[in-house]
């Protein structure tokens, strides 16, 4: 490359003459203000969480309403079709507003509202501008109570839905996530996370209808709002508005999940595949486990942020992969520890080798004080980044309702942080990170990679 | 609302410095935007820029390599950068406590970032890894970001893959490196934005104890990577071995933002009457009565709007089941935005736009790395870093008359359309 003008060479930039410069201390650590905050179940078993955070006139609103299947089977049933018709066709009309009505009303006053569903549970997220607030409760209300899940609305997002179901199934990330759901859980219903193209054709609206009456409970659900409000105020405003929203019975919950147990990986054929997708899977821990906050820093330290072994051995020694992560999934009444990362195939049987050792090695040669004191102020300090915004607090608290958590666990954790010791993290990484207590599967091309894999041992291939 | 405060000032050695306090939350944001992105690599050097901004992370004179992520994440912060065609940005999020450790790591690698051959030879690999990733290997990769400049742009600037050929990243050299950073990251062609919880004569006085003695360099003039609109209807197809349907993207020509920014910013406004939401007119149109797409999009800019200097871009993007073809696509939005530019939105429609606008811009603000990247980029490039404020009300002045107009100056004769069909046909 030629530059415009002369330049330093790459030595002479990289030094000065006063030399290094000591890294700075870090300065006082300031308490985040305390969140007025109300945490009520209304009559109707609705749980209802407002938090005031006033930094922008916004206001988030998050609903999970538990959404099970009651036949309790991934093969065989219908019900992962019909919810997700039925999550795709919430907003599109009810006996007082039709598609265009729902969106203008809510455009007016800077919001939207938006349904998603997925094996545990039916999520309806929106926001709008504080003085909003009641046109968004309104919309809500109408179509929690009465969708009409329109005939030709019904038809049109089906045929969406087979259409986008493709293209999900075109992504290296889908293929492999399925991949390791039916691997780890069979025919349980969290395997489940989308239908099949036929199972979405053969969805009725009357299905769609007999679902939401009978699926779409206040009980057992939970509403967080988030935002420029008055806790107390926006609780009985929420009361009022929904108070139409009543039902027999109580949403269902998933039951458990099966224990992941360590076993060989599972390899999947994807041909002209130019890069393959790791994904391991392990027995994690429960937020409210007492053994939780130990396990929290001996995932950070594996895996689960930058300054991690894993990152720092396949990525930054060895460019491997561009991304590689550890994190824990909560699940009823459990969690799965995942390991990902994507690489190149030629060094995708390297990659998972590495992988490997790195999960031994953190029970063999235990995380140092150093590497625990760093994970631990990142968990701290990353729960107070991820939560200073209003959309990022009223995600993280509609999951921890969703665990029968509240503010007070979110408050109380950075004090149970401060109190794990290294031993504990060591212990938990004795625990839960050995190999041969994890199983997975790796996406990729077999052509390319059996040889190695082969090698390497630990891996099923076609 | 009151607007937040600003305050700006420059450093003897040319670094332009923003700060925007705002105490509810103790956390800060730093960043660091250099003006120099894609577009200025030269010929042979595609991706560089990208390449380079992964070796700014690899370790200065005061700091190992792995030592400036463990730094910001032991201070319990996140951090990144990423590269555009005008710019390339470096930013920190962390608790305020950590305020002077950020300005410190930021101001060592500004001086001096140790440029090694080790290093390259890695981030060459793992950038390859995140191509791998975000293209090759992915349905869609790319789309319309690298594939759309190739057929609407003439120029190599604005034309070229800004991700790079694998080819041009492997023949990168420590010395090209070193004659990037002499020439493009000098102080005084960057601009140092710190935001949330500081108080203002305190964080000045860090500012100048850590940044104050980067010596100053010439900096660079920026060239002009104006080119001319197409003169008729360019056409091009890209096979994508992995997509299961075919996609088009449709590329036209916007005002310069910084010289016209008041008729830049009517085109933002029809993006919103398009498509944002299910009443806006391709919604309706393309999605609802016609069905002829699974979604469809449009915007200001590759990487959205106000995110490049001229000459910038207007895009209308759709994935379709191949037994609709393109031109009943083309033929559906050609006839949408001749009826708009004949009848003009409602008040009702640019009401709409507006409120959603102000909403999101709000939502966006309150996520301080959004904030921090917009208040930099918005001083970089526009020298205005209160437009990040100015923006709803500027919007909202957008008048009806003007987005039909607008609306007419997206013609047929002057536009790129690049399809994408996939390598199976697109049936099943």
């Amino acid at each position: 490359m030629s530059a415009p003008t002369s330049h330093r060479s790459a030595e002479e930039i990289g030094r000065t003459e006063r030399g290094p410069r000591p890294l700075p201390e870090l300065g006082e650590h300031r308490a985040a203000a305390d969140l007025a905050s109300a945490d009520t179940t209304l009559p109707s078993g609705l749980r209802v969480i407002a938090v005031r955070r006033a930094s922008v006139p916004v206001v988030e609103l998050r609903l999970r309403v538990p959404f099970a299947d009651p036949a309790d089977s991934a093969v065989g049933s219908t019900h992962c079709a019909v919810a997700e018709v039925l999550a795709n066709t919430l907003l599109t009309g009810t006996a007082r507003r039709g598609r265009l009505d729902v969106d203008t009303e809510l455009a007016l006053v800077g919001g939207e509202l938006d349904a998603v569903v997925d094996p545990e549970r039916l999520a309806i997220s929106g926001n709008a501008l504080v003085s909003g607030l009641d046109t968004v409760l309104d919309v809500l209300a109408d179509v929690l109570t009465g969708a009409t899940h329109p005939e030709e609305e019904v038809a049109r997002e089906r045929a969406r839905l087979v259409e986008r179901i493709r293209l999900a199934r075109s992504q290296p990330n889908v293929i492999a996530r399925e991949a390791l759901q039916e691997h780890l859980y069979g025919d349980h219903p969290f395997a489940k996370e989308m239908p099949e193209v036929a199972e979405v054709e053969a969805v009725t609206p009357e299905q769609v209808r007999e679902l939401h009456a009978r699926a779409v409970l206040p009980r057992g659900s939970a509403l967080v709002l988030v935002g420029d409000l008055d806790p107390e105020a926006a609780v009985a405003a929420v009361a009022q508005a929904l108070s139409g929203w009543t039902g027999e019975g109580e949403a269902v919950r998933l039951r458990p999940l099966p224990e992941v147990v360590g076993g060989d990986v599972k390899f999947v054929h994807r041909p002209g595949a130019v890069q393959s997708q790791i994904r391991l899977a392990g027995r994690g821990l429960t937020r409210t486990d007492e053994r939780y906050p130990a396990f929290q820093l001996a995932n950070l330290v594996f895996g689960g942020f930058f300054s991690s072994r894993l990152v720092e051995n396949i990525r930054e020694d060895k460019g491997y992969t561009y991304s590689a992560r550890s994190h824990p999934e909560f699940t009823p009444g459990g969690a799965t520890l995942l390991v990902d990362a994507d690489t190149a195939s030629e060094v995708t049987a390297a990659a998972l080798m590495e992988t490997r050792y790195e999960l031994a090695k953190l029970g063999m040669v235990p995380p140092t004080d150093e590497e625990v004191d760093t994970a631990r102020r990142y968990a701290v300090g990353s729960l107070l980044t991820a939560t200073s915004s209003q959309g990022g607090l009223a995600s993280f608290l509609v999951n921890l309702a969703g665990m029968d958590l509240d503010l007070e666990w979110f408050a109380g954790h950075p004090v149970r942080l401060a109190a794990v010791t290294t031993e504990q993290v060591a212990q938990a990484a004795l625990d839960f990170f050995s190999p041969g207590s994890f199983t997975g599967v790796v996406v990729g091309d077999a052509e390319l990679l059996a040889p190695k894999l082969r090698a390497l041992g630990g891996v099923v291939l076609p | 609302m009151a607007l937040p405060e600003l305050h700006r000032f420059t450093l003897p050695n040319g670094l332009r410095v923003v700060l925007a306090p705002d105490p509810s939350a103790p956390v800060i944001g730093v960043s660091v935007h250099y003006d120099v992105g894609f577009r200025s690599e030269p010929e042979g050097r595609t991706g560089f820029a990208h390449l380079f901004e992964h070796l700014m992370f690899q370790g200065s004179e005061s700091l190992e390599k792995l030592a400036h992520f463990r730094h910001v994440q032991s201070s319990g912060g996140t951090f990144n950068g990423s590269t555009h065609p005008d710019y390339t940005d470096y930013y920190q999020v962390l608790p305020s406590a950590a305020l002077e450790r950020a300005l410190f790591l930021e101001a060592d690698r500004m001086r001096a970032p140790k440029l090694t051959e080790e290093n390259l030879r890695n981030q060459i690999d793992v950038v390859k890894e995140e191509i791998r990733l975000n293209v090759l290997n992915r349905p869609y990769g790319g789309f319309p970001w690298i594939l759309l400049p190739a057929l609407l742009f003439q120029t190599f600037p604005n034309a070229h893959n800004g991700y790079g050929d694998f080819t041009d990243l492997e023949n990168a050299t420590v010395d090209d490196c070193a004659a990037f950073f002499d020439t493009y990251y000098a102080p005084g062609n960057a601009v140092l934005t710190v935001a949330g919880d500081l108080a203002v004569d305190e964080a000045k006085s860090l500012v100048e104890k850590h940044f104050g003695d980067v010596p100053a360099r010439p900096v660079p003039e920026r060239p002009s990577f104006a080119e001319p609109a197409p003169k008729g209807e360019l056409r091009s197809e890209h096979v994508d071995a992995h997509a299961p349907m075919p996609a088009l993207a449709l590329g036209y020509r916007i005002p310069d933002p910084v010289h016209d920014l008041d008729a830049y910013l009517v085109y933002p406004v029809l993006a919103g009457v398009l498509t944002d939401g299910d009443g806006s007119r391709l919604q309706q149109r393309l999605v609802h009565k016609d069905a002829l797409v699974v979604d469809v999009g449009a915007g200001c800019g590759l990487f959205g709007p106000l995110e490049a200097r001229d000459p910038d871009v207007f895009t209308i993007t759709a994935i379709h089941p191949a037994e609709h073809g393109v031109d009943k696509v083309l033929t559906a939005v050609d006839e949408e935005l001749a009826r708009l530019a004949e009848e003009g939105p409602s008040e009702e429609e640019l009401a709409k736009v507006t409120a959603r606008w102000v909403s999101g811009m709000h939502r966006e603000h309150d996520r301080l790395t959004s904030r921090t990247l917009g208040l930099g980029a918005s001083e970089l490039l526009f020298g205005r870093a209160e437009l990040l404020y100015e923006l709803p009300g500027k919007l909202a002045a957008v008048t009806a008359d003007q987005v039909a107009a607008a609306a007419k100056a997206l013609r047929a004769d002057s536009r790129a359309v690049l399809t994408v069909k996939p390598a199976a046909g697109g049936s099943e």
